[in-house]
């Protein structure tokens, strides 16, 4: 019977209502009395070394209040990286500057060389028209296997080449690799690209910096997943300004996916502008300045290989990979090919001996960092496809060869460097075999054959790692950050409650889902808890959302917290009922004198904290509570997906029929937003699987720029999806048994919906074993008809 | 500057616009009517449909002096005159309809728009006619649900909420 409120509940979410309505109050619906606007000119060159700016006419022009240049910001840090990769030989990774504006050179199309700030928009756009710009152009860098040759274009002049890092894990004995791979009775050899994609939130960036002269106080609002992160590494890193005068507000944000993660220039810039102005400044990104100055996700071209013994159990996997990173260090652009795609090569699977090389690129491109999965999904898209391909070559069923190697004794320690603590591979595939229905498959096939198409069925399985993260393992790995969170519960005199959160809702509908905790610990009414969060002068310190982490850590805060707040408000009840606080029982929102009917209300003990004429003389008036948790491992969701195309032989033409996705979320708090979590991600998956790809031109020109180009996943692209999150694994180390959901369907879904393709191909009798994604309609035609 | 008026969710507004202001720019910037949103440069996202004169319309994608007299109706008139969510606000909340709701206004104003002119889409129908929205959170799985709903078809044998 499912439960009405409280844990485990589809509570409706409350912000729709705001949302509905046209309430929201998103970044751009912000506006400071006597603001200016900024419009940023950025480089229509990849890759140039500016000779010269001249800005005197833009500067004479009608609004104008001042132009900036690189030259405004010498002696101002750039922008910084949050993650120090090491390199197998045990070297820092390069790190090159990243100005705020650019300094002597040009190194990807949207690179922002001048901003004028003016009375409007349009005035300022004009202005930018007039600023004369010479740049001696430069050959781009693009190829990355080009760019890491000698003598290849230096993307930074000052570095000895444009490799970041050459960075290795798990076994670091070539021999020993070799050795296995010689002895094997199989290997299988997959060469695959994993497609650069712009994540696109619907809403693009904004960022609204106003100073008070009076206080020297500076207000930035902005589009951001962690408003302290953004405030932590603006006044730590680059302006130099003290924390406690600069308040970064993340309203209503409209969607994030990663990409808005990630400090940027531009908020370093207005925050910079709103006091050498002397007004409250505003920039808001066209769709077209996303496309060029977001960051970017995926990008990988690896080689993977999988060595089988004849039993067809896994014995060896070995990767090379190259990363591309784009031109510059993106906030956390370093850790995304290493530690959250390294660590997760080994899958659901018992390999024994695993090595993972990833050659991190510079290139004349738009910087890259976490998108949605954030290199997990790069992991398991190589993983899963070898895997297949290995299944199809040694002519055995695809699901029984995954089940032959599954792990099934936990907790269990990885040849990369993770601990899972638990997990059901076996029954979470009984679940989608159940839910996807394959003992239908056949008689739909011979249906689709019947009317002249191709059916496959295509399945993987992902693991990935989330509620990132310890902070002791990840400042080991090269953070430059910890990775807790913490929460506020505030309880109102009357008995309600605010709870200050360092997670930011942009879509995850915290606003409900955190509510239901800690309504259902004290066993009051949902609506009498209310989530605060996004506006640092408000919440303690948090590290914001991304990962799959705002449950697992942050609402462990909340949680320790809440239990902190219990302690206490029993200790007021004992004293109110004349009994030891031992015997005080809290349920439904009263204290019981264990074993009697004497009990007091939640509302009585809460006045009674801010009330306290008859009070334990030992404890504080008052009733509020903070609590950081640092999580003792990641967490490790993980799931099977299925996924059954058409396609048609006559054009190439892949129509996603049905799709289901079997995921193992640990506990699940309210179960409607967690399928909406899995809805969103499939749709995501099935978008870089078959229309999305970021495409440069041999001289640097983004061709994909707009969505005229890029092909986002429409509603007639995607089915309706079939979600079964039944199997049941709670996370054995955080208080609420969670392990998180965001991400899961990107990392599951788009290798599920390759190996779809290339099933219904060799059906068809086509002798194709691998496409590179998207899976367009001229791809697969190609490939049918070489 | 020129003189524009029309009708704004039935109340007569006007305003001194440039010719080169948008529909869209002239309900957020002049009115404050923020609830409509522009999502991209290229009339792709559908996140600016409003209704000029019961035809959905991006707002992005017109002039604010070629709505000059027009009748605009905008998310925030879309409640019932009690305030309560009209059928199709109340479906998308009961189905999960929308998750970061940037993109939910367009949504909203083009479904009314579906709606009024066919009554009873099928999940075909309605994929197609929001070929001109995008949204980036949903998968549109519950959004199609929602609309479903909301013109009285039973959605309770799709998958999932």
């Amino acid at each position: 019977m499912p439960k009405d409120s409280g844990i485990g509940a589809s509570s409706k979410r409350r912000e729709d209502v705001r949302f509905l309505t046209g309430a929201g109050n998103y970044t751009d619906d912000i506006n400071i009395r006597g603001q200016a606007y900024v419009y940023f000119l950025r480089s229509d060159i990849a890759h140039g070394r500016i000779k010269s700016i001249d800005t005197s006419a833009a500067e004479a022009m009608p609004g104008v209040v001042r132009v900036f240049t690189g030259k405004d910001f010498e002696g101002v840090s750039g922008m910084p990286c949050g993650w120090e990769v090491t390199d197998k030989h045990g070297a820092p990774m390069q790190e090159p500057p990243h100005p705020i504006l650019a300094q002597g050179k040009v190194r990807h199309v949207g690179d922002p060389i001048a901003a004028v700030v003016a009375d409007s928009l349009e005035q300022a756009r004009d202005a930018a028209e007039a600023i004369d710009v010479d740049i001696e152009e430069l050959p781009a860098v693009l190829d990355m296997k080009a760019a890491a040759e000698e003598g290849a274009p230096l993307v930074h002049d000052d570095l000895k080449n444009n490799i970041c890092y050459d960075w290795q894990l798990g076994e670091a004995d070539d021999d020993k690799v070799n050795e296995v791979f010689a002895n094997a009775a199989h290997v299988t050899t997959l060469e695959l690209v994993n497609n650069r994609l712009v994540a696109n939130p619907m809403e693009p960036r904004v960022a609204v910096a106003e100073y008070s002269r009076g206080t020297d106080e500076y207000t930035l609002y902005t589009t951001s997943q962690n408003p302290h992160v953004i405030r932590l590494l603006m006044c730590a890193f680059v302006l130099g300004l003290p924390e406690h005068k600069v308040r970064v507000v993340a309203p209503d944000v409209g969607g994030g996916f990663g990409t808005k993660i990630f400090h940027y220039a531009e908020e370093a810039f207005c925050t910079f502008a709103a006091k050498a102005c002397n007004r409250p400044v505003k920039w808001t990104a066209s769709r077209s300045e996303a496309f060029m100055s977001d960051a970017q996700g995926r990008d990988h071209v690896s080689k993977i290989e999988l060595a089988l013994d004849a039993d067809n159990n896994f014995v060896g996997l070995r990767t090379h990979t190259y990363a591309n990173l784009g031109a510059y260090l993106s906030t956390f652009s370093s850790s995304v090919p290493t530690w959250l795609h390294g660590t997760l090569m080994a899958g659901n699977y018992k390999t024994p001996v695993i090595q993972v090389n990833v050659r991190a690129m510079f290139t004349n491109t738009v910087p890259v960092d976490a998108y949605r999965g954030a290199g997990r999904p790069e992991a398991t898209y190589q993983l899963e496809r070898v895997i297949d391909k290995a299944a199809r070559e040694l002519g055995v069923d695809p699901v029984a060869l995954r089940r032959q190697n599954f792990i099934t004794q936990f907790p269990y320690d990885t040849p990369v460097a993770l601990t899972y603590d638990t997990g059901d591979y076996n029954g979470t595939m009984d679940k989608l075999e159940q839910a996807a229905d394959f003992a239908g498959f056949p008689a739909r096939r011979a249906e689709s054959e019947a009317r002249g198409k191709l059916r496959g069925l295509g399945v993987n399985c992902y693991i990935e790692a989330c509620g990132i993260a310890p902070s002791n393992i990840v400042g080991m790995l090269g953070a430059r950050a910890g990775l807790y969170d913490a929460a506020t519960v505030r309880v109102n005199a009357t008995g309600s409650i605010s709870v200050m959160v360092g997670a930011h809702s942009h879509g995850q509908g915290h606003e409900t889902a955190f509510p239901q905790v800690v309504a259902d610990m004290i066993g009051i009414d949902e609506s009498m808890v209310e989530i605060v969060h996004g506006d640092t002068s408000k919440i303690p310190f948090g590290m914001g959302t991304y990962g799959s982490r705002s449950l697992a850590v942050c609402g462990s805060a909340m949680v320790k917290a809440t239990e902190k707040v219990i302690e206490k408000a029993k200790k007021i009840a004992a004293h109110l009922l004349e009994a030891s606080e031992a015997d005080i029982e809290l349920k439904d929102g009263q204290f019981t004198v264990a074993g009697t009917d004497k009990s007091v209300a939640w509302g009585d003990v809460t006045l009674t904290a801010y009330v306290p004429h008859n009070f334990p003389l030992e404890v504080e008036p008052g009733l509020e509570e903070t609590a950081f948790y640092d999580p003792a491992n990641f967490t490790f969701p993980a799931g099977a997906y299925a996924c059954e195309v058409e396609v048609d032989p006559e054009t190439g033409q892949v129509t996603i029929e049905r799709f289901t996705a079997a995921d193992d979320f640990g506990n699940i708090i309210n179960p409607m937003i967690v399928d909406g979590q899995v809805h969103g991600g499939i749709g995501q998956g099935i978008g870089q699987a078959l229309l999305e790809n970021c495409v440069y031109d041999e001289n640097g020109q983004l061709l994909s720029a707009s969505f005229m180009d890029y092909a986002m996943p429409r509603a007639d692209d995607v089915p309706f999806y079939t979600v079964d999150h039944s199997s049941q694994t709670p996370c054995t180390h955080n208080p609420l048994g969670v392990k998180g959901c965001g991400e899961a369907g990107a990392i599951g879904s788009p290798p599920a919906v390759v190996n779809a393709v290339i099933d219904a191909l060799q059906s068809g009798g086509k002798a194709v074993d691998h496409i590179d994604m998207p899976v367009s309609p001229s791809r697969v035609w190609a490939a049918m008809n070489s | 500057m020129t003189q524009v008026s029309m009708t704004v969710n039935g109340k007569t507004v006007s305003g001194d616009v440039e010719g080169r202001t948008l529909l869209s720019s002239f309900l957020r910037d002049h009115l404050s009517l923020t609830g409509t949103h522009v999502g991209c440069d290229t009339a792709q996202c559908g996140a600016c449909v409003v209704h000029v004169n019961g035809e959905a319309v991006k707002s992005c994608n017109m002039l604010a002096l070629e709505a000059d007299g027009a009748e605009v109706g905008t998310i925030e008139g879309q409640a019932n005159p009690d305030g309560s969510l009209n059928v199709i606000q109340q479906a998308f909340q009961d189905h999960h309809g929308l998750q970061c709701g940037f993109c939910t206004p367009g949504m909203v104003m083009s479904a009314a728009a579906l709606l009024k002119e066919n009554p009873r889409p099928t999940e075909a129908e309605i994929r197609k006619y929001l070929e001109g929205n995008l949204c980036r959170c949903t998968g549109y799985h519950n959004i199609v649900k929602a609309i479903m709903a909301a013109s009285g078809q039973d959605v309770s044998h799709i998958a999932a909420e």
